[in-house]
């Protein structure tokens, strides 16, 4: 049973402090991806669960037991590095076996847990090869190889997918989700790549300047944002946001168009500036809209460019003088200029205070 | 003419240059070698004579004369290589661990005045050898480790140290520093990460910092002239001198001195060869 503890976890580098007393529960088994934009203090918090940086306060605890003040070795974790880090005067087979090595385990079970390995992620055929030898996307699996060679209690990968190529980071995502299911280990993960968080997660953990600014489950942090920078950062394309007034039951956007307050809006004063936010999923064309129950919208708006995707196309349009993006489904081609009919979803839509940037739920 | 006529006449024209060029250089390098290794077969009236004569007879005569006793001409060439090599072997073999050891440090970790430690340690390069050999003879004179293989150790460590850890500073620094993290979270202790995994990957680099120690001690004569003086301790380039008298030089005796002492230099170059050429170019090289 390994759960992974932060309490009230700070670094500090001289004045400077990068993580800002962060608490955190992980479960056993359980997939947490650390994501924000970089300097967010992620990868930090990552090399502290590691014991690679010095803790400058608060606890860090790994299966009930306090390791602040132990060395990585006594943690009982593997690390996946970005750059890979495989050591690159020995073989394949040497890079797997060796933390077995260094725990002068028998040469018979190290040849064995070294299969193993090799056997879940195909390496078979390159156990004699030098990473000099290998292609990224192989380098990538012997660095997960040796990873899971010793059977850790928790995982550790930083950003382990953002050298590769667009095509095999896909690939390897996948394959780093079987092996989640299949060694059901702790794994704690870093990226900046909101789609590898949203993919891979149980949980996520969305940072921002050393502060932890939601932890949920991907759809929690897609569907219930607490605010405009989780809005704004989960999600492709991001959440439009167009500034306005609340007027009654009303939003007036930019002091033009007016549109209902969304019914799970919280409680807003007349007057009250707000940010209102949608998703492009929730901005249809009528007749190429996903038919859905709940209040809708209608909006007249012109085209201005259109980004096919196949399955669906991205359309730029202009909102009481704000950029936002719609999606149109079973798409036909639209040419820019073209005036069309839109169904805002407003049981989709979000408040935030203008302000604070907070959601205003209710 | 043709147009590709002409370019390919140029670029003829252009590789002939360059090879007489590239002959011209070698020769400027290689002849006084070459002199040295022919001269130490002539016999001295052959090495003297003008016009030269340019069909080289050959004689083992000076080879003979040197090991032969000392009334005969002879130098004590046997005393001379053990003093050689001891005094350049220790000074190598600690002028190494020192300068890892720093080197790695400068590489890795951070601490007050680094910068200024490094270049304090460059400017020490910049003081000529020969300009210390006065304050070095009094002060090891006084201490009463003049003419002792301790001493020319001791002087030469100093003389390599700096080079050595600027070097090898180079090689730790292309070294990614995940590399150890990932062996201490494979297990390893800081020093078991070393040896194991950073100090492997650096070999070349510091075979190629040991080469260059280790010639800079075998070939040094400034300071060996001065704190060196009786045949315990003199080293091979100071018993060079044995061959000068006060009108004469034997330059045959003084050539064979000089092939025994390439010798072992130009063996260990080879065998370490495939490492230094690869020390050399480590930073060329992209994992």
């Amino acid at each position: 049973m390994t759960e992974v503890t932060l309490s009230k976890v700070v670094k500090k580098y001289g004045q400077h402090q990068a993580v800002h007393g962060i608490d955190l529960d992980i479960q056993d088994g359980e997939f947490v991806v650390l994501v924000g934009p970089s300097g967010c203090g992620k990868s930090t918090t990552l090399r502290m669960i590691a014991g690679l940086e010095d803790i400058s306060g608060g606890d860090v605890t790994i299966g009930g037991r306090v390791v602040n003040d132990l060395p990585p070795r006594e943690r009982n974790i593997s690390m996946v590095f970005q750059n890979y880090a495989l050591y690159p005067h020995m073989t394949v087979r040497e890079n797997l076996g060796f933390s077995l090595k260094i725990a002068k385990r028998p040469e018979q079970e190290i040849v064995k847990a070294v299969d193993e390995a090799a056997g879940i992620l195909g390496l078979d055929e390159l156990m004699d090869r030098k990473p000099a030898a290998l292609s990224g996307g192989q380098r990538q699996r012997v660095a997960m190889g040796r990873a899971i060679v010793r059977h850790p209690d928790v995982f550790l990968f930083d950003e382990p997918l953002s050298n590769l190529d667009a095509k095999l980071r896909t690939q390897m995502r996948v394959e780093i989700k079987k092996l989640h299911q299949k060694v059901e280990s702790t794994i704690i993960y870093v990226t900046h790549d909101q789609v590898e968080a949203m993919t891979l997660a149980d949980r996520i953990v969305l940072m921002r300047d050393g502060h932890i600014v939601q932890v949920g489950t991907p759809l929690e942090l897609f569907n219930r944002p607490v605010d405009t920078f989780v809005a704004t950062f989960i999600g492709s394309p991001p959440m439009n946001l167009v500034d306005g007034v609340v007027q009654g039951e009303t939003i007036v956007l930019n002091g033009s168009i007016s549109v209902p307050l969304p019914v799970t809006a919280g409680p807003l004063t007349n007057g009250q500036a707000v940010k209102f936010g949608f998703r492009a999923d929730n901005l249809m064309p009528i007749g190429h809209a996903v038919e859905e129950e709940g209040a809708v919208h209608e909006l007249d708006l012109s085209v201005t460019l259109t980004e096919p995707l196949g399955t669906e196309t991205l359309l730029f349009t202009n909102l009481a003088g704000v950029e936002v993006q719609a999606k149109m489904f079973n798409p036909r081609p639209v040419t820019p200029g073209e005036q069309l009919q839109f169904r805002l979803m407003l049981d989709k839509c979000h408040v935030f205070d203008a302000k604070s940037g907070q959601a205003v739920r209710g | 003419m043709d147009r590709n006529q002409s370019h390919r006449n140029r670029r003829r024209v252009l590789k002939t240059l360059h090879l007489t060029a590239l002959f011209l250089t070698m020769m400027i390098i290689c002849i006084p070698g070459l002199w040295i290794v022919l001269n130490s077969f002539r016999p001295t009236v052959e090495i003297m004579a003008k016009p030269p004569v340019w069909v080289p007879s050959f004689t083992l005569d000076h080879y003979r004369a040197m090991f032969a006793g000392a009334g005969e001409g002879g130098v004590p060439v046997f005393s001379y290589f053990r003093n050689s090599l001891i005094v350049s072997v220790t000074s190598t073999l600690i002028a190494i661990l020192i300068g890892m050891s720093g080197g790695y440090a400068f590489a890795r970790y951070r601490f007050k005045g680094k910068n200024g430690y490094f270049v304090g340690l460059m400017l020490f390069r910049a003081v000529p050898g020969v300009a210390l050999s006065l304050p070095l003879f009094i002060v090891f004179a006084k201490v009463g480790i003049i003419d002792t293989h301790f001493g020319l150790i001791l002087a030469y460590v100093a003389m390599n140290v700096p080079f050595t850890i600027w070097l090898t500073d180079g090689f730790f620094r292309q070294i990614p520093k995940e590399l150890h993290e990932a062996a201490e979270i494979d297990g390893c202790t800081r020093w078991q990460a070393f040896w194991q995994v950073e100090f492997p990957v650096a070999r070349s680099g510091v075979a190629s910092a040991a080469i260059f120690a280790f010639l800079t001690s075998w070939n040094e004569f400034a300071l060996a002239s001065q704190l060196t003086r009786s045949v315990g301790s003199k080293t091979m380039p100071v018993g060079l001198l044995d061959f000068t008298a006060e009108f004469t030089i034997n330059w045959g005796g003084m050539c064979a001195l000089a092939v025994l002492m390439i010798v072992p230099a130009l063996i260990l170059t080879f065998i370490v060869q495939k490492h230094l050429i690869a020390g050399l170019t480590f930073g060329g090289v992209k994992g």
